[in-house]
């Protein structure tokens, strides 16, 4: 089961800290978050290899799919 | 690691453009101010009536014209909003109110800085503890909402003002006013004054530079990326006026500056408060209005209407200091923010658990 984390429409930084506050829930496994902006897509993904999870990026209509797994 | 040294680059050539276009006619350390330049315009378009602060400056205009192509030619042009939209224009127009009572933007507190002026540091310190009161509501959940896409003509609207304005600046009909004295008279030759703009566009919407991103990250996520971007802006602006026999470094004296601590401090954490608030620094809203982010545009018609005020009703700065005007609008603004911040922290929880 993963936590999905819709941060469409979100201005900076709540996608960071949105991804961020689940990742410091879980602790590890595997989070999907929908982002719909090349700054959010950015800045998510910076976070999240800072924090040693690995990232996959795929493209969904005109949102971008993160997803994050440790 | 790529990224990091391109914001690095990006900085320094900001640096260097700063102390290049003061050398050559803009008010000094006044290279580019975000804050100041909208002001200038606000007065150009007659919306205030302060003569000496009158102009419609190339370096805004190139910065969105810059962006704008930018976004354009690497499809990060995309349409959106809708996000609190009236909220995040009274947030513009207090924002700039605090940063025209410290007389800058962020960047020009690191460009004043740079030149020695510590009546900035001061400036900064406010900044900052704006900026970690701002990060306190972010961490309780404070948010504006999520914008929606768009209509693409939406996008369009704001750099097809500023192209307007670029066409005023050039014909310069008599209604467009132009300062004869003070800080609007002075700028470096237009050509240049807008190809500098265009850079700073065009590399600012490369690297999403954000000099209230920078400070706010770091507290928030021990995240330094933006903050080489702003080192790099201190360093280089810094050797550039020890070169150039700019650096003088005290309180008392400094241009286009007052040394009334106090309200530096104030203005500056008003501006830092706020600015957490709407996602980024004037130069971000400025940028990601022109990529498309309409709520980015009502927030730079804030800063606009914010200026005009500030100086149709005396609450602005300047070398004398800060009129009491200017003080009782800062203490009303941070009032007026930290009830947006509440409201939307923790008014939103309320209204989403009741919706469950």
């Amino acid at each position: 089961m993963s936590e999905i984390v819709d941060a469409r429409g979100l201005a900076c930084p709540e996608p960071v800290l949105r991804v961020k506050n689940v990742m410091d829930k879980i602790g590890c496994g595997e989070i999907k978050v929908l982002v719909n902006t090349v700054t959010a897509k950015e800045n998510v993904s910076r976070m999240a290899k800072n924090q040693k999870w690995s990232v996959d990026i795929s493209e969904e209509g005109d949102d971008w799919l993160i997803t994050l797994n440790r | 690691m790529n990224n990091k040294i391109f914001v690095v680059i990006t900085g320094a050539l900001i640096g260097v453009l700063a102390v290049l276009l003061a050398k050559l006619g803009n008010p000094p350390n006044m290279g580019v101010c975000i804050a100041c330049f909208l002001r200038d315009i606000s007065g150009a378009l007659g919306l205030h009536q302060n003569n000496q602060v009158q102009y419609l400056r190339p370096e805004i205009l190139g910065m969105v014209i810059g962006a704008f192509a930018a976004a354009v030619v690497t499809k990060d042009f995309r349409v959106w909003g809708g996000s609190s939209a009236f909220t995040r224009f009274i947030l513009g127009f207090l924002v700039m109110i605090g940063l025209l009572v410290f007389l800058g933007c962020p960047l020009r507190m690191i460009l004043r800085l740079s030149a020695g002026d510590l009546n900035a540091l001061v400036g900064l310190l406010g900044l900052v503890a704006g900026i970690f009161v701002g990060t306190i509501f972010l961490r309780k959940g404070f948010t504006l909402g999520q914008a929606v896409i768009q209509n693409k003509s939406n996008g369009y609207i704001f750099p097809a003002v500023f192209l307007a304005f670029l066409a005023l600046l050039l014909a310069a009909p008599a209604f467009i006013f132009f300062s004869q004295q003070g800080p609007g008279s002075m700028h470096a030759p237009l050509a240049i004054s807008l190809g500098a703009g265009i850079v700073v566009g065009v590399l600012a919407q490369r690297t999403r530079l954000c000099l209230i991103g920078g400070i706010r990250d770091l507290i928030l996520f021990r995240e330094c990326y933006m903050i080489y971007g702003f080192l790099a802006i201190f360093i280089v602006a810094l050797a550039g006026n020890l070169i150039l026999g700019k650096f003088n470094l005290g309180f008392a004296g400094q241009p286009i500056a007052h040394s009334d601590g106090v309200w530096n401090f104030l203005g500056m954490m008003l501006g830092g408060f706020g600015s957490v608030l709407l996602g980024g620094c004037p130069l971000r809203q400025l940028i990601t209005a022109s990529e498309g982010n309409t709520d980015s545009a009502v927030t730079v018609a804030g800063y606009l209407t914010g200026a005009a005020f500030a100086h149709n009703f005396g609450l602005a700065g300047s070398a004398k200091g800060v009129p009491v005007a200017g003080h009782n609008a800062v203490i009303i603004g941070l009032i007026v923010v930290a009830c947006i911040a509440l409201l939307n922290t923790y008014y939103n929880v309320k209204a989403r658990t009741s919706s469950r």
